[in-house]
């Protein structure tokens, strides 16, 4: 039997459409005219970074929102694209270490500075701070900021205001790496606080001392940062009107943002996006900063890599210039634990490049070659913070290794169980007979940089020393880190530590990041610094 | 009718018992460690320890799940270790916007679904039931995220018409709150649509062919009265179907609301796997799970209004 379709229906299923098109010709067109000014930033976290002052989500956190609207006693230089990042006053104008007792620091702050609510920013607000994340009885100790900021400062014990504008802090034992720790330490208003009452209420008015100032906070959504126009340095005057903090955790959704103008900035575009976005002409920006992907070797007996032989022939092995052409050139190849540019990379004497000849014969010196290889397992995650391409990078270093004599078996884990592994150190149960793991690291101080790894003191789960590196000589260089107050002689002991660690092979050196950023042809004036951190006071839109 | 109320109410309860077992045990047999987001990556295992102390991950698991369910009882959902923010906050205001989403989708997909359906299902075998069993198809077939991502390189990034991702662009406005809707909306709304087409089209093309029909249209009744005995019947199973779907679209979305970082459940539940962020995810994916096993609820007690067969079986 066949049925003819009803009028009714037939003119029910034209109406829809037509109502769906007009729906979004209407909604559509036009698209949302933008302030002159705003700058949108798409970032990669998958929440707005908290407003509280030591903030979450990361290094992107810290970037967007932390050392944007509030400010350490120290800063760092992110004037430049050219020379890697150093120390520079901030809301100190100068610190020094008493001669007498090297656990005693004296921090000078700088004079007429105002949080955003208008009050002072004195010695009380240093120390109120200090006490927000070190003093568990304090009435705005706050744990979300502990968690964040306390485990940077691990040697503070002490903090008092000398007079309104003197601080005093004391360390556990003489610690020279103070001002790099003391640089994560950001200011929250001690007012503003009082007014608010609570943390969370503090959420709603937050107040700093930074360039920008925030006008509203909506967690998962968006944050919106304007420009301070009271900011104390006005060599630092914001250009922008206003900053708009957009959490975007999906690589794709960014540059579909970007492309469809809905924001200006979308941070880590995926590699195989970035010729279609200048062809588009969007710009990539990218610059080495502090930032390793390496495999980190276990020293226990029994691993392979406990002899130098093959662990210097594994980082003559790697192909490292093929591998950033796999990566569209977003890489920078690694020479050691930090960027050739680095001030810490001193002078080593082993040289990580691409040579096979080279490390062929080192492996047959250790009695390998590609007919009887050595077996490794390798510690590998599919994604992760800091990670770039691993499964990708992971590969072609299988394949190189192969070619010397070095086989590799991969335990591929998801990134949090990596981590949970790298915590418990190589020689808990959960490494599972692997003797590498591939974690990339931050370097921003030389605590992160370089001292944690091979610390013997430091061995996990104690500290983060996976690969159980000991090293009396090593240990003895740390403490004169620690303990070399006088800039010159700390950056000579820093530099002698990292030529320990590429003389000796201690990791697979195998890449930097670049950091990159794709913006839109209106964004102006960005200066990619050499770090983690940047300064948005430059950019303007056009 | 009361007691198949009662019934249906009663049936739900071990359903709900089991969902919220099942969803702890998932959560807590994925790998990795919740804490890794609050604490920096060089943290030491004292203060890993300490912290997990304070969130009560040092328990035994029984006594996790007991005393996270006697909270659950009483309406205590937990708070996030990611955020610190209460989840059953989280969840509603994420779920503010999932629903508004499913509402949207689950519009689009009963319109176009049920109208296809019976044009489809009345021109069984002419080429409009094949024009609308191919686009019933496609919606099936094609992945969401994909039609999600294709949407988004036509209309955004190319035609530059909609926005590409967000619920807003800091201008409150129902305006602009569509304006992000309709591109997430649309590919959320495919695989339902599809669904409904095929279930509605078997459905009218089925019941067309049954004695009763014939005999209405040979006591002379018009194509309207004869359409509306024809819905009637069609009603009930495809309330079935729907409550289903729309099941589907709140829970279903998590691509979806990822592609388009649309910030409602889905989102909410990819980052709290992402970050091992237990309570929330325990919270969320019951609440899901709740939902669900509501919707069916109410079609179950919809379902005897059509056809009242099914409150005397």
């Amino acid at each position: 039997m066949k049925h003819s379709t009803p009028t009714a229906l037939r003119r029910y299923s034209g109406a829809v459409s037509a109502s769906l098109c007009a729906a979004v010709l209407a909604l559509g067109l036009g698209g949302a005219a933008q302030a002159q000014g705003t700058l949108r930033i798409a970032m990669t976290a998958g929440d707005v970074p908290l407003p509280n002052g030591q903030t979450d989500q990361g290094a992107e956190g810290m970037r967007f929102m932390g050392y944007q609207v509030f400010e350490a006693l120290i800063a760092y230089d992110l004037s430049s694209a050219d020379k890697p990042v150093t120390l520079i006053p901030g809301l100190a104008t100068e610190w020094a270490v008493n001669p007498d007792d090297p656990t005693k620091w004296t921090f000078k702050l700088r004079e007429g500075v105002k949080f955003h609510d208008g009050s002072d920013f004195d010695a009380e607000a240093v120390v109120w701070n200090f006490a927000k994340i070190l003093r568990p009885e304090a009435a705005q100790f706050d744990e979300k900021q502990a968690a964040q900021g306390k485990g940077r400062v691990p040697t503070v014990v002490d903090f008092r205001a000398v007079d309104p504008l003197t601080v005093e802090i004391t360390t556990s034992m003489p610690d020279a790496l103070l001002p790099f720790n003391v640089a994560w330490i950001v200011m929250s208003s001690p007012a503003a606080f009082a007014t608010a009452g609570s943390w969370d209420a503090f959420l709603a008015a937050p107040s700093g001392t930074g360039p920008f100032k925030v006008q509203s906070y909506t967690p998962r959504e968006r944050a919106i940062l304007v420009r301070n126009d009271a900011y104390w340095n006005p060599v630092r005057m914001p250009k922008l009107d206003a900053v708009e903090l957009i959490p975007v955790p999906d690589a794709s959704a960014r540059v579909a943002a970007l492309r469809a103008g809905q924001v200006d900035w979308a941070e880590a575009p995926p590699p195989d996006a970035m010729d279609s976005l200048t062809g588009a002409g969007f710009e990539i920006v990218s610059n080495v900063y502090p930032h390793v992907w390496p495999w980190h070797f276990s020293m226990l007996e029994g691993s392979p890599w406990a002899d130098i032989r093959v662990r210097k022939a594994a980082n003559l092995a790697i192909d490292r210039a093929g591998m950033k052409q796999l990566l569209g050139g977003m890489m920078v190849e690694a020479e050691g634990m930090v960027p050739p540019t680095s001030d810490w990379f001193g002078t080593p004497e082993f040289k990580v490049t691409y040579d096979p000849a080279a490390a062929a014969a080192l492996m047959a010196e250790a009695g390998y070659s590609k007919e009887n290889p050595v077996t490794v397992k390798a510690i590998i995650s599919t994604s992760g913070s800091g990670q770039m391409q691993p499964l990708l990078m992971n590969e072609l270093i299988q394949q190189n290794l192969a070619e010397i004599g070095i086989k590799v078996e991969f335990d591929v884990r998801d990134w949090n169980a990596l981590l949970a592994n790298w915590r418990a150190g190589a020689a808990d149960p959960t490494t599972d007979g692997a003797t590498s793991t591939n974690s990339s690291y931050f370097s921003q101080d030389p605590f992160t940089a370089l001292i944690r790894h091979v610390d013997s003191r430091l061995i996990a789960p104690k500290g983060t020393n996976w690969g159980q590196y000991m090293s009396p000589e090593v240990d003895a260089i740390i403490d004169r880190i620690r303990s070399s107050f006088d800039p010159a002689a700390q950056l000579t002991a820093i530099q002698e530590l990292h030529e320990h660690y590429v003389d000796n092979a201690l990791f697979l050196f195998v890449a930097h990041d670049v950091a990159p950023r794709a913006l839109a042809p209106s964004v102006k004036g960005f200066v990619p610094p050499q770090n983690w951190f940047i300064d948005l006071t430059t950019v303007s839109i056009e | 009718m009361i007691a198949y109320l009662l019934k249906r109410l009663a049936a739900a309860v071990p359903v709900a018992l089991a969902v919220s077992l099942i969803c702890f045990l998932l959560v807590q047999l994925a790998p990795g460690d919740p804490l890794s987001v609050v604490l920096p990556s060089d943290a030491t295992q004292e203060q890993i320890d300490a912290t997990k102390a304070r969130y009560g991950l040092d328990r035994p698991l029984v006594v996790q799940y007991a005393l996270w369910l006697g909270n659950v009882l009483q309406g205590d959902l937990g708070t996030s270790i990611a955020t610190g923010r209460p989840v059953g906050a989280e969840i509603a205001n994420a779920l503010g916007y999932s629903l508004s989403l499913a509402a949207l989708a689950a519009g689009m997909a009963v319109v176009l679904g049920v109208g296809l359906g019976m044009v489809a299902g009345y021109s069984a075998g002419g080429w409009l039931d094949k024009l609308a069993s191919a686009i019933a198809i496609s919606g099936v077939s094609v992945p969401h995220y994909w039609l999600g991502i294709v949407l988004v390189v036509v209309f955004s990034a190319e035609l530059n018409w909609l926005p590409a991702m967000g619920a807003a662009s800091g201008d409150p406005g129902l305006t602009d709150r569509l304006r992000h809707m309709i591109l997430p909306a649309i590919a959320l709304a495919a695989m339902p649509m599809g669904i409904i087409t095929r279930s509605v089209r078997a459905l009218v093309a089925e019941t067309l062919g049954r004695e009763f029909v014939s005999a209405l249209v040979a006591r002379g009744l018009g194509q309207g009265a004869v359409f509306v005995h024809v819905a009637k019947n069609v009603a009930p199973t495809a309330l079935a179907v729907l409550g289903v779907q729309i099941g589907y679209l709140m829970a279903g979305s998590i691509l979806v609301e990822t592609v388009f970082a649309w910030p409602g459940t889905g989102s909410l539940l990819n980052q709290a796997i992402l970050q091992r962020d237990l309570p929330l995810l325990q919270g969320t994916i019951l609440v899901l799970a709740m939902i669900f096993v509501g919707l069916n609820l109410i079609v179950d007690i919809v379902q005897p209004l059509f056809d009242p067969r099914i409150s005397r079986t």
